[in-house]
């Protein structure tokens, strides 16, 4: 049987963790290659490297982290934040990477999602989705949640899913950072109008919402930040508890 | 020894050296390369492959010379090879993503899309799934039935021989996920993602 997955997700700001692990024992808290390894020994099922990197000319310090993370990391990596081009997840995926994630270029410029796919295959493709509700509709954000676009979420889901993408990680922008709990409605109706896998993501303030992500939101994974962190919780302790509710993982 | 990696613009193939240079020690020598002569004098050989079952066939027949270089490794000479996600389908006779595609004819049988069952299962088939062995593959050595492995497709390899396969996962049927034909060893999900598991299964191929 098909496990749903956990996983954790790293703000990385040139090449360094910015929310990380508050673990005493780490020798260097703001290393995202030790923090990524705690985690995939700890049973993650995929890591995920979002690069807030803001200037152009610290950019290339996520292929380092990249290429160092994926060398100790036996785990699916997945790596977003301020991918461009066709040429920018090619240079990821050379590093090591095994996902790329496209946010903003995916709107302005839907043909890297078509061009890419067609290139590197749907399974390195993940779309991701941030989006707000306004009314009773759910729209799209770019540039980290600054921009709003108007274009309709659930729309947007399908014509990425169309485009050749092989994994639509699904923000909301509402709930992000928040820590009350994912924005259900969304993940359960881009769930029900696409074919390919959601990841849940924005939101996660303890472990029953991991399992409300899954359970009521039809996730098939779960990306949560800041609980895992700051020791709220480990991956294993979420593990168990999904178990406990009758979610199949991997334990 | 040389293992070597046949790198044939198949897509991203850097999580695959990631995984054998992990587990090789110094006695192995990993090489990534698609020189000929290097992949005939190998020992072993690991053909991997992402994307589609066309895209990979018409990147192997890119080079030329290569599909008779890999002919004469697995099937005339029987040395051991591993084909790892499309790597493994490609050993098919035929592949249906895209168009119809003929492939290296190594193991009868075809690569056709996974039934979604009108939409009940979402593809590609994304995330740990576990394995249930049904045969004794030297691969399998210390793996554990229903051990978990990563996988990434939409599409399954249906061999004609059913003595071929090695282990099956559940995901709408009971998908061939590993392959064992005297010297051609194919997984049709990932080792080099499946954390401890898979490597264990990267160190049975280079110990075989």
């Amino acid at each position: 049987m098909l496990k749903n997955r956990i996983i954790p997700c790293l703000d990385v700001k040139n090449g360094r963790v910015v929310k990380g692990i508050n673990f005493v024992d780490l020798q260097d808290a703001g290393n995202p290659v030790e923090q990524a390894k705690i985690y995939s020994d700890g049973g993650a099922d995929e890591i995920c490297f979002l690069d807030i990197t803001a200037s152009n000319e610290n950019r290339d310090t996520i292929y380092d982290v990249v290429d160092k993370t994926s060398k100790k990391c036996f785990v699916p990596l997945t790596v977003g934040g301020g991918v461009r081009s066709v040429e920018d997840i090619n240079k990821l995926l050379n590093c090591g990477a095994d996902k790329v994630s496209i946010n903003t270029a995916a709107v302005q410029n839907p043909e890297v999602v078509i061009e890419s796919s067609k290139k590197f295959g749907s399974q390195c493709i993940v779309v991701a989705i941030d989006a707000k509700k306004n009314g009773d509709k759910w729209e799209i954000f770019t540039h980290g949640g600054r921009n709003n676009t108007g274009i309709d979420a659930i729309q947007f889901a399908k014509k990425m899913q169309d485009s050749g993408a092989g994994e639509l990680l699904v923000t909301s922008m509402d709930r992000d950072g928040t820590q009350v709990g994912y924005d259900i409605e969304l993940m359960s109706k881009i769930s029900s109008k696409i074919n390919i896998p959601v990841i849940a993501s924005g939101g996660v303030g303890n472990l029953d919402h991991l399992v409300d992500g899954i359970k009521l939101g039809n996730a098939s994974a779960v990306l949560a930040a800041s609980i895992f962190h700051y020791g709220k919780h480990s991956v294993k302790e979420a593990k168990e508890y999904l178990d406990s509710k009758g979610i199949p993982v991997r334990i | 020894m040389n293992v070597t990696i046949v790198d044939y613009n198949s897509g991203n193939i850097s999580s695959v050296i990631n995984s054998f240079k992990e587990v090789a020690n110094d006695k192995v020598n990993v090489e990534v390369t698609s020189d000929l002569n290097k992949i005939k004098s190998s020992d072993k050989v690991v053909l991997p492959g992402q994307g589609s079952f066309k895209s990979c066939i018409d990147a192997l027949n890119n080079i030329s010379g290569l599909v008779d270089i890999l002919n004469e490794f697995a099937i005339s000479n029987k040395k051991p090879l591993l084909g790892i996600c499309v790597g493994l389908q490609m050993f098919a006779d035929i592949g249906y993503e895209e168009t119809e595609t003929k492939g290296l004819g190594w193991v009868s049988g075809k690569v056709s899309k996974i039934d979604n069952q009108n939409g009940k299962y979402k593809l590609p088939h994304i995330g740990w799934n576990q394995i249930n062995i049904i045969k004794d593959s030297k691969i399998f050595k210390g793996i554990e039935n229903n051990s978990h492995m990563y996988f990434v497709h939409s599409y399954e390899f249906v061999p004609e021989n059913k003595n071929v396969i090695s282990a099956t996962t559940d995901y709408s049927s009971n998908i061939v996920c590993s392959v064992e034909k005297e010297n051609i060893f194919g997984t049709q999900f990932h080792p080099e993602k499946s954390d401890k598991t898979g490597l264990k299964i990267i160190d049975n191929f280079i110990n075989l």
